[in-house]
């Protein structure tokens, strides 16, 4: 993999917002929602980026669309620092696209499928003649399998399902490199959620988009990144290739959200790893690994330093103390 | 798993809209035995939530029971009075709703909502109540369960919240426990926990439990039997190891083959049911599925398929699954 394109490279990036204290006079504290992140994607790859709920997986996806802007940390983008600034920063925006999670609240109630899809073309100026953009919003439509006769209806015609198609479309409107989908089958059925995988594979296929998965689900995850990161309270904890993680997780983090996963069978009985309480505060100074105070393997070095992602086997990266090479020395 | 608990016989729950008359369940039928889990899946708008709220008598005002009864220990539940529904909601059967933050009241202590559960259901005095209310949280396993009983809940997490409900639906002893997406809301972590939660107290008071769920994991993890869910009819009912091993409906097939598994190839495509679930205002003339099914025939359009059993305890709806015909799983249904 090594010898694949870098699209976007995220360089120890950190995230955190100031929550006011409740107490008068009492300064306002730091909650770190990302901590040295350091990440890569190649063009072309699916990186799925999962985690629980608060590990900050949404932050990194809005930091990589600009939605968020960063603490500290870089982000490079085709090997150019990504700034959404200035008339550079407009074209930037349309390569980075986002799909959201509820395909309800993110479209305008007040809008036609048609317009929806065609605003994106009409604020970058992609398409400047009206027919021609209309053609592209039925093409559009046809690619991502709405009926184009629908164009003049409303979200709220539409079955989730097909709002998360007009979402894509959408996203897809201004030929991104890159889509961030920020959990876009969570809100679906099972039956429509395997129809709009399909959908995002298909596309993927067509197009050559290169896809930031996040999501909480590790089976959707798995089926259909080409490498995963798992996230837990703001850091990467494991960085590896989709089959890797499965088959020989590393961290205790990764073995534990993994032996939570509901059997696949009646006949398969799991080892349960249980993680005893619940996810530290991110508020404040952190110090030492967050998984210290759950872990079953923690040591006293854990409690004091924060353990780098380092890598292990071809391109299995981990952040833990335990595999630590001068330890085990 | 002997004695009948609860029993349902062809229910028929509609509601009256102005656009017409939606059959939410129509004509469903099953019994829940002591220490049972039963599963029921289904895509949304099924009708395994109302059929759940049915069961406890908590249906909004547009819909209505048109049909069936429903049983609990030989009494007949629509026939109760409001006060005895009082005495049957939460001590005879109690309810664990999908969403834990929005099913606590927000402006009132944990403590409190538990305690007026127990002082009403149970009758007991302030200082008992608080005193049961308090060794029910610590069964659920809250750490520093007196802190807590304090506490409101926008002050605890979405795990914890669910494992308050689960606290005060299981402090009154309830013989049916009514789970509608307990763990929808949740992580797999957390959910992990909860499960273990449910089946350990399940184990200790003997309970019967219906777990409602989209989540077949989950079904494969807890139950005992499962019903599928369709348009409001029950397509198929097995016990968990047949209908795993041995599908018969071609609904049940769409449903398993779309679940992304850790097991299968990455990347190829999932195999998915076309389609979307018909509209309820215009379902009962027909099988439900018809539209949507690869193996349908003309008489699917004609007849409603009744519930057979082809082997024992395994039932399901189909023309084409019956005693003189048997589909097999991936058959060229030859209509493409």
């Amino acid at each position: 993999m090594a010898n694949q394109e870098i699209l976007l490279q995220i360089k120890d990036l950190s995230k955190s917002f100031k929550v006011g204290s409740r107490k008068l006079g009492v300064p306002a504290q730091q909650l770190h929602a990302l901590s040295h992140v350091d990440l890569e994607v190649y063009r072309g790859e699916t990186l799925g980026i999962i985690g629980e709920s608060g590990c900050g997986k949404s932050t990194l996806g809005r930091c990589i669309v600009g939605l968020h802007t960063p603490t500290s940390g870089e982000l490079m983008f085709e090997g150019s620092p990504l700034s959404f600034s200035g008339p550079q920063g407009k074209g930037l925006r349309r390569k980075i696209q986002m799909i959201f999670q509820d395909p309800y609240s993110s479209l305008d109630p007040r809008k036609t499928c048609g317009k929806i899809v065609e605003e994106p073309m009409v604020i970058h100026k992609t398409v400047e003649d009206r027919a021609q953009r209309e053609e592209r919003v039925r093409e559009l439509m046809g690619v991502v399998g709405l009926d184009a006769q629908h164009v003049h209806r409303f979200p709220h015609e539409f079955s989730g399902g097909q709002r998360q198609r007009i979402n894509i479309a959408r996203a897809l409107s201004l030929s991104p490199d890159l889509l961030v989908c920020d959990e876009p089958v969570s809100a679906l059925d099972v039956s429509i959620q395997a129809q709009v995988l399909n959908l995002f594979g298909k596309l993927q296929k067509e197009f050559g988009l290169t896809y930031v998965f996040i999501s909480h689900d590790l089976s959707v995850i798995r089926h259909i990144s080409d490498r995963i990161a798992i996230m837990y309270l703001g850091q990467v904890v494991e960085l590896c290739g989709a089959e890797g993680i499965y088959d020989s997780p590393l961290h205790p983090y990764t073995q534990a959200l993994l032996s939570a996963i509901p059997p696949a069978s009646p006949f398969e009985k799991k080892k349960a790893i249980e993680l005893s309480g619940d996810i530290p505060s991110p508020i404040g100074d952190q110090v030492g690994c967050p998984l210290a105070s759950r872990c079953p393997h923690c040591t006293d070095r854990c409690r004091r330093e924060c353990p780098q992602l380092t890598e292990q086997t071809d391109g299995h990266q981990v952040a833990c103390f335990l595999y630590d090479k001068e330890r085990a020395r | 798993m002997d004695e009948l608990i609860l029993e349902v016989n062809n229910l028929k729950t509609y509601f009256f809209l102005a656009s017409g008359v939606a059959k939410a369940v129509d004509g469903v039928s099953f019994q829940l035995h002591k220490g049972e889990t039963l599963g029921v899946v289904g895509e949304s708008g099924s009708g395994k939530s109302v059929m759940s709220k049915c069961v406890i008598r908590l249906l909004e005002k547009v819909g209505r029971i048109v049909e069936g009864e429903i049983k609990f220990d030989g009494q007949d539940v629509l026939s109760f009075s409001e006060k005895e529904l009082m005495a049957y909601r939460g001590q005879d059967v109690s309810m664990i709703f999908q969403d834990p933050m929005t099913s606590l009241d927000p402006v009132f202590r944990i403590g409190d909502q538990m305690m007026e559960n127990l002082r009403i259901h149970r009758g007991l005095e302030k200082a008992e109540a608080k005193k049961v209310a308090i060794e029910a949280l610590r069964s659920v396993g809250i750490p520093n369960p007196e802190a807590r009983f304090e506490a409101y809940p926008f002050e605890l997490s979405g795990g914890m919240c669910q494992r308050v409900i689960i606290a005060m639906a299981l402090c009154c002893n309830a013989r049916v426990v009514v789970a509608d997406e307990p763990t929808t809301a949740l992580d797999v972590t957390v959910q992990a926990q909860v499960l273990r939660l449910l089946k350990k107290l399940q184990k200790e008071t003997g309970m019967a439990l219906m777990l409602i769920t989209h989540n077949l994991g989950v079904v494969w993890d807890m139950c005992d039997r499962v019903m599928v869910m369709y348009a409001g009819k029950i397509v198929e009912t097995a016990a968990v190891k047949d209908l795993y091993a041995n599908p018969l409906h071609p609904y049940t097939w769409g449903l398993l083959d779309s679940m992304p598994s850790l097991s299968s190839q990455r990347k190829t495509a999932l195999k998915t049911i076309a389609g979307t679930p018909p509209d309820l205002r215009l379902t009962g003339t027909c099988c439900n599925f018809y539209n949507r099914c690869p193996y349908a025939r003309p008489i699917c359009t004609e007849q409603v398929p009744e519930l057979v059993e082809l082997e024992p305890g395994h039932l399901v709806a189909c023309h084409r699954q019956c005693k003189s015909e048997t589909l097999k799983r991936g058959e060229d249904g030859g209509n493409g």
